[in-house]
């Protein structure tokens, strides 16, 4: 038989009909719903006297709108409305839903691996781009509208054409103090934020390889920034042992046969890719952006660029209103650029391995005069088990803000918000003008780096630390 | 979905690339639980200056591009976020076609499910589109039909579109109520795999 990579094989598993001339209609195996998206697809529902076909496979959460503190004040009227509708929504329609009062509430990419509602060789889709995190265990995961939300909920199918095959292998091991976050930066910061337009990025090799699933998780979760529908790594050891006991995944036996499927739909030896990348490890360092999109990133070691470094007019420019908004001067050691806040958070690095990481290089310092600094947990379980282990504790005690789980200052649509004109070190996953607050800048990091810059006051190289076993 | 068949409109131009949505419409308005209204806010950050008056750099405020109705743009306009208010500020400001070298997945999807057509072009094509509308009188015409796009000057250019999608936008359809006709086909894969959470 012709080998075939996992796409070709979730794809071809979920066909529900085919036509000459016409995209595939595809099942979609699971739905996960926020606030934001959804208020206007449910009403689309009602309008037309129309069910939700599965809701036992549709899953809600809030979290783009939550506050961090006093969780269940929220004083913005609008965001309290968005809030209500999805509870009335959920309610109406019979969507099993975790609430801010549920100790499952999460950030919807966090809480879907969480739960083990995220499994291999599922089609997952959410309104939200960042769905793709879920590919980290081999399911074909993506973002959709607010309509395509309607049409999944009405029929529990898209019509898709099928996007082309992206092989990123990232060959070799990562040098000390480089992470996955760093892997996905870089590999955004070489070939564009448009590599993936038109393809789904499957990751492979070693690094791949070694990588846990929460590492994973935030390689996949960054690949809508490299453009591309989707991202997805072939199912392992990694992913069923992290899969077993959760509350979603099969039980017993059940789980034993399911590993046995999972295990088939990794990619064939020898399966064909429309294009192939190849990285090698060793020659990642730890990022930091200074722009104003994901690929505008250097090493730690490296300055802020020139204008003229780069090619087309149309770069210059953007380089050039770039630096502008961002205030920075070509030229500068990225070492040298001080930072006001810190955020360790968002659904690409909140997981308790994120916090680990971060508590290693914060335990007995402090927080630099100056600089504000908040860790907020991708879900609740996150949060407690954070507790349990002692690493909130750690973060207090060196004057970070401890808070409740939600999306936060990754997008800043709740409270959580940078002000103009200060430097923000952030594990999030858009650098974008005025993401995190009108007039705030933005620099990508990893976890290790965005503390090391808290107690620093300014980018630190977290290869020349050390980290403190924190459990 | 308004059907989309022919348009007739001014063009307005944002020489930039990588647009995201964060820029087209920002977080702060996507609270709100209706489709419509979105606007006014539309590019709300470049659009305004901090006192609220109206940014008389950005591109839409120039006198030239008022009542403009297609938008030009660089290479992978509405990057980003899966947010849907992007399209629908689009056209509630008065949108009906944008015209870009590329866009980014999810909001090409998401204009073609709200009768906003967005047009790939070649680069030169777009960097001659970005130059005539600098023009207060340039005029373009998009024919969905012929799927083609041309000016009065002899400017004509053929637009790429899947067929399936085309049809759907010419007659204004509704897609739920398209795939309602293979309910039998979705009812015999469920039966055959068992989906469960």
């Amino acid at each position: 038989m012709k080998p075939k990579t996992i796409i070709d094989k979730i794809w071809e598993n979920h066909v529900v009909y085919r036509e000459e001339g016409k995209p595939d209609l595809l099942y979609i195996d699971l739905h996960l719903v926020h606030e934001v998206t959804s208020p206007q697809a449910f009403e689309g529902l009602r309008q037309k006297g129309r069910k939700v076909r599965r809701p036992d496979l549709t899953f809600a959460t809030m979290d783009h709108n939550v506050p961090t503190v006093n969780r269940f004040v929220i004083t913005d009227e609008v965001a309290r409305n968005q809030i209500a509708a999805l509870e009335r929504n959920c309610r109406e329609f019979g969507i099993p839903l975790a609430d801010l009062n549920s100790e499952e509430q999460g950030i919807v990419h966090v809480i879907g691996p969480e739960l083990g509602l995220t499994q291999p060789g599922k089609t997952i889709v959410c309104g939200d781009s960042h769905t793709s995190t879920h590919g980290a265990f081999g399911a074909l995961a993506f973002g959709i509208g607010t309509s395509e939300v309607e049409h999944v909920l009405a029929t529990q199918t898209l019509w898709q054409h099928k996007p082309k095959t992206l092989q990123i292998c990232i060959n070799g091991r990562l040098g000390k103090g480089v992470t996955a976050k760093d892997v996905i930066l870089a590999i955004i910061g070489r070939y564009g934020v448009g590599v993936g337009t038109g393809y789904i990025i499957e990751f492979t090799g070693e690094a791949i390889r070694r990588m846990s699933m929460e590492e994973r998780m935030t390689i996949c979760n960054m690949s809508i920034e490299a453009g591309a529908r989707a991202g997805l790594i072939s199912p392992d050891e990694t992913t069923f042992a992290y899969l077993r006991g959760r509350k979603y995944a099969p039980k017993g036996e059940e789980f034993d046969k399911a590993v046995e499927r999972w295990r088939a739909l990794a990619s064939d030896e020898g399966a064909k890719y429309d294009k192939t990348i190849e990285i090698d490890a060793s020659t990642i360092a730890p990022m930091v952006t200074w722009g104003t999109n994901p690929a505008m990133s250097t090493s730690v070691d490296g300055v802020v660029p020139h204008p003229e470094q780069f090619e087309s007019k149309t770069e210059q420019n953007a380089v050039r209103r770039a630096l502008e908004y961002m205030g920075l001067r070509p030229g500068t050691p990225i070492t040298d650029i001080p930072v006001q806040h810190v955020f360790i958070g968002s659904c690409t690095n909140s997981r308790l391995s994120d916090l680990r990481a971060a508590a290693s290089i914060v335990k007995g310092k402090k927080v630099a005069p100056g600089v504000r600094a908040l860790v907020v947990p991708g879900s609740q379980q996150v949060k407690k088990q954070a507790e349990a282990e002692g690493l909130a504790q750690i973060f207090i005690d060196a004057g970070f803000e401890w808070r409740d789980s939600g999306c936060s200052a990754c997008l800043g649509m709740n409270p959580d918000i940078i002000p103009e004109g200060e430097h923000c070190a952030s594990t999030s996953n858009r650098n974008f003008e005025g993401r995190q607050g009108k007039g705030a800048r933005t620099h990508l990091v990893s976890p290790v780096m965005a503390a090391a810059a808290a107690i620093y006051g300014h980018f630190v190289d977290v290869r020349q630390l050390e980290a403190e076993p924190v459990c | 979905m308004k059907p989309f068949t022919i348009h007739r409109g001014k063009t307005a131009g944002i020489d930039r690339a990588n647009i995201d949505t964060d820029q087209i419409i920002p977080k702060q308005f996507l609270k709100r639980i209706e489709r419509t209204g979105f606007g006014q806010f539309l590019f709300y950050d470049w659009r305004y200056l901090s006192d609220g008056t109206p940014n008389p750099e950005f591109e839409l405020n120039r006198p030239e591009n008022e009542g403009a109705t297609i938008l030009v743009a660089d290479e992978n306009f509405g990057c980003g976020s899966s947010r849907e208010h992007a399209p629908w500020a689009l056209q509630d400001y008065g949108f009906r076609v944008i015209i870009a070298p590329s866009f980014a997945d999810i909001f090409y999807n998401n204009c073609l499910k709200n009768g906003l057509l967005p047009i790939r072009l070649d680069k030169e094509d777009v960097r001659y589109l970005l130059r005539q509308s600098e023009r207060a009188d340039y005029e373009l015409t998009v024919s969905l039909e012929e799927q083609r796009v041309f000016d009065d000057e002899g400017f004509s250019r053929p637009f790429d579109i899947d067929p399936y999608r085309k049809q759907l936008l010419l007659k204004g359809w509704d897609e739920i109520d398209l795939t309602f006709v293979y309910e039998a086909h979705i009812a015999a894969y469920e039966r055959r795999h068992c989906p469960r959470p």
